[in-house]
């Protein structure tokens, strides 16, 4: 207990590292998701914006990306972290990765969950003369809002469970926090601490989700 | 004038890939005055729900040609066809209502989506509602409303825009009778009121019976018989348009129903078809009278269509048998519909 109280200060630097990359990938590997899962949708055969091309395109994309497990993930986008961000270590390094797998993830479960909006509304919408774009902002999302938020919210929580896998890698964050400061030096009470930190902020994360998505459902 | 034109319309589609090739419409051509009340009545399969997509090019045809007022709908592309469809409303047998806004909000989409001003939005959406009589309700949810309440605000949406032409897709199907009524009396009262076309389509005869003027009866992607709603079902001429009626009204007897009465009535067994004119029943007793014949009605229904006499009885006819010729022959000559059941 003692050697973790003298490194407190780098603990509390890994919890804002983890709220950094898991905040930055959240928010833009969500945007980018969206804008995917957007095109899944519309693009699919018979939706709104049919186009067998992109959607094929896109579907394979998505479909080769996303089994990839994280740190594999990590690894082999080394090249394009290298070009895009100019390093393929730490903090920024692993919020790019964070963000792209983040990305991929969101598009299938904003994918999945506008597909279940009922078909009667979105011909509602169209008899009413409506534009594809405008129905699929302004009728499909709100739909399908309660949903969506619930799907954030899981990948919220897997973008954490990944932030501390990049912990290997060097990434900083709790996952760092935990290996260098904790299992490195045999010392449990840093790994359990850690441990609950991170229990912490997935139940909060939730917790939120769950209290949005209540307030979109009315239920 | 007519206000809606179906000229030799064929849908078809394959189901699955390459899957049967299936007909929905089979060269249907009808027309929708200005200013009526259309009903297309068929057994669920018969393409009605295709046809009315039709109208408002949410489908296309793969042959014939589509006219709403002075616009081929078949000709237009899908940018001007938006253009179209704010002049025509439609409502649906799940109401399809946006759970996402309030009862206000779904009013006021079509308006958004024309581009009307907030100001100018809000009074005519206040002024919708109150038509449809749920001003106090415009600031809840869809699922806080009966069903009855659902389609009254699918009905104030579809007149948001003030179109001239209202669809209804089975708009009453997935209500129960009351509010079937209090809803069919909506609809007459857009028609009366706003001087709006509406073409619906239904399986039941009681909606074509309670709002339309004239009807088509669909069977298997086709037009049986189209006429005045009175024509069609007091005189079907397709087995379709009959068996709408027999359905509905139930009058006539059924082979089964002949041989029980046959069981239990040992003279002949006659139907006739009631004939809305003053005096028929009258003057078909004393043709039975003059000729010796007791007649005795052992089965049968008169209804109303439109304000007019439909239905049959069914008489057991007893007396000498010379006697019930000539009465049959003689109500045959005056162009009574009868039939000798048999068995």
């Amino acid at each position: 207990m003692d050697e973790f109280l003298t490194n407190l200060p780098e603990f509390r630097a890994a919890i804002w590292q983890t709220f950094y990359m898991v905040g930055i990938s959240v928010v833009l590997g969500g945007l980018l998701g969206l804008a995917l899962g957007l095109v899944l949708y519309a693009t699919r055969p018979g939706s709104l914006m049919s186009n067998r091309a992109v959607f094929v395109g896109v579907n394979i994309l998505v479909n080769v990306v996303r089994p990839i497990p994280f740190v594999i993930f990590l690894m082999a986008i080394q090249p394009l972290m290298k070009a895009m961000i100019g390093t393929t270590i730490g903090t920024d390094a692993v919020t790019f990765a964070l963000t792209l797998a983040a990305a991929f993830a969101v598009s299938r479960v904003i994918e999945q969950t506008l597909i279940a909006v009922d078909p009667g509304v979105v011909e509602a919408a169209r008899a009413a003369g409506a534009r594809p774009l405008s129905i699929l902002l302004t009728v499909v999302v709100p739909e399908a809002l309660g949903p969506v938020i619930l799907g954030y919210t899981f990948i919220f929580v897997a973008v954490v469970d990944m932030s501390a896998q990049a912990g290997l890698f060097g990434g900083g964050g709790l996952g760092s926090f935990a290996i260098t400061h904790g299992s490195q030096r045999y010392n449990w009470v840093v790994v359990y601490i850690t441990v609950a930190v991170i229990i912490l902020i997935v139940q909060a994360g939730q917790f939120a989700g769950n209290a949005l998505a209540r307030r979109a459902l009315r239920r | 004038m007519s206000h809606v034109r179906l000229s030799q319309v064929t849908k078809s589609f394959t189901r699955g890939r390459n899957g049967p090739r299936v007909v929905a419409l089979d060269d249907v051509s009808l027309e929708v005055a200005k200013g009526e009340v259309f009903g297309v009545i068929g057994h669920s399969g018969a393409g009605k729900s295709t046809l009315i997509r039709l109208i408002n090019g949410l489908e296309t045809p793969t042959s014939g040609q589509v006219h709403v007022g002075d616009h081929e709908i078949t000709a237009l592309s899908e940018r001007d066809l938006r253009g179209v469809r704010q002049d025509i409303g439609m409502i649906f047998q799940q109401f399809n209502l946006f759970r996402s806004r309030t009862i206000a909000g779904n009013v006021a989409y079509p308006l958004k989506v024309a581009g009307v001003a907030k100001a100018e939005r809000d009074r005519r959406v206040a002024r919708l509602l109150d038509f449809v009589g749920l001003l106090d309700r415009a600031h809840d949810h869809p699922e806080q409303l009966s069903g009855g309440q659902k389609q009254r605000v699918g009905i104030a949406r579809a007149l948001a825009t003030e179109p001239s032409l209202l669809l209804a897709d089975e708009a009453t199907s997935a209500l129960d009778p009351k509010t079937t009524a209090e809803v069919l009396d909506l609809l007459s009262r857009v028609n009366r009121e706003l001087g709006v076309t509406i073409v619906l389509i239904t399986h039941e005869l009681d909606v074509i019976r309670a709002v339309a003027g004239r009807v088509a009866v669909m069977d298997g992607g086709r037009i049986a018989e189209t006429g005045t709603v009175y024509d069609v079902f007091a005189h079907p001429r397709s087995t379709a348009a009959a068996d709408f009626v027999r359905g509905a009204l139930r009058d006539r007897p059924s082979p089964e129903t002949v041989a029980r009465l046959r069981r239990t009535h040992s003279g002949r067994i006659v139907t006739v078809g009631v004939q809305d004119r003053t005096g028929f029943q009258t003057a078909l007793a004393r043709t039975f009278l003059e000729h010796g014949v007791a007649a005795g009605v052992i089965f049968g229904g008169v209804g109303e269509l439109q304000e007019r006499a439909v239905g049959s009885l069914t008489f057991e006819l007893t007396g000498p048998a010379e006697g019930i010729d000539a009465a049959l022959a003689t109500l045959r000559a005056d162009g009574v519909d009868l039939t000798e059941e048999e068995g």
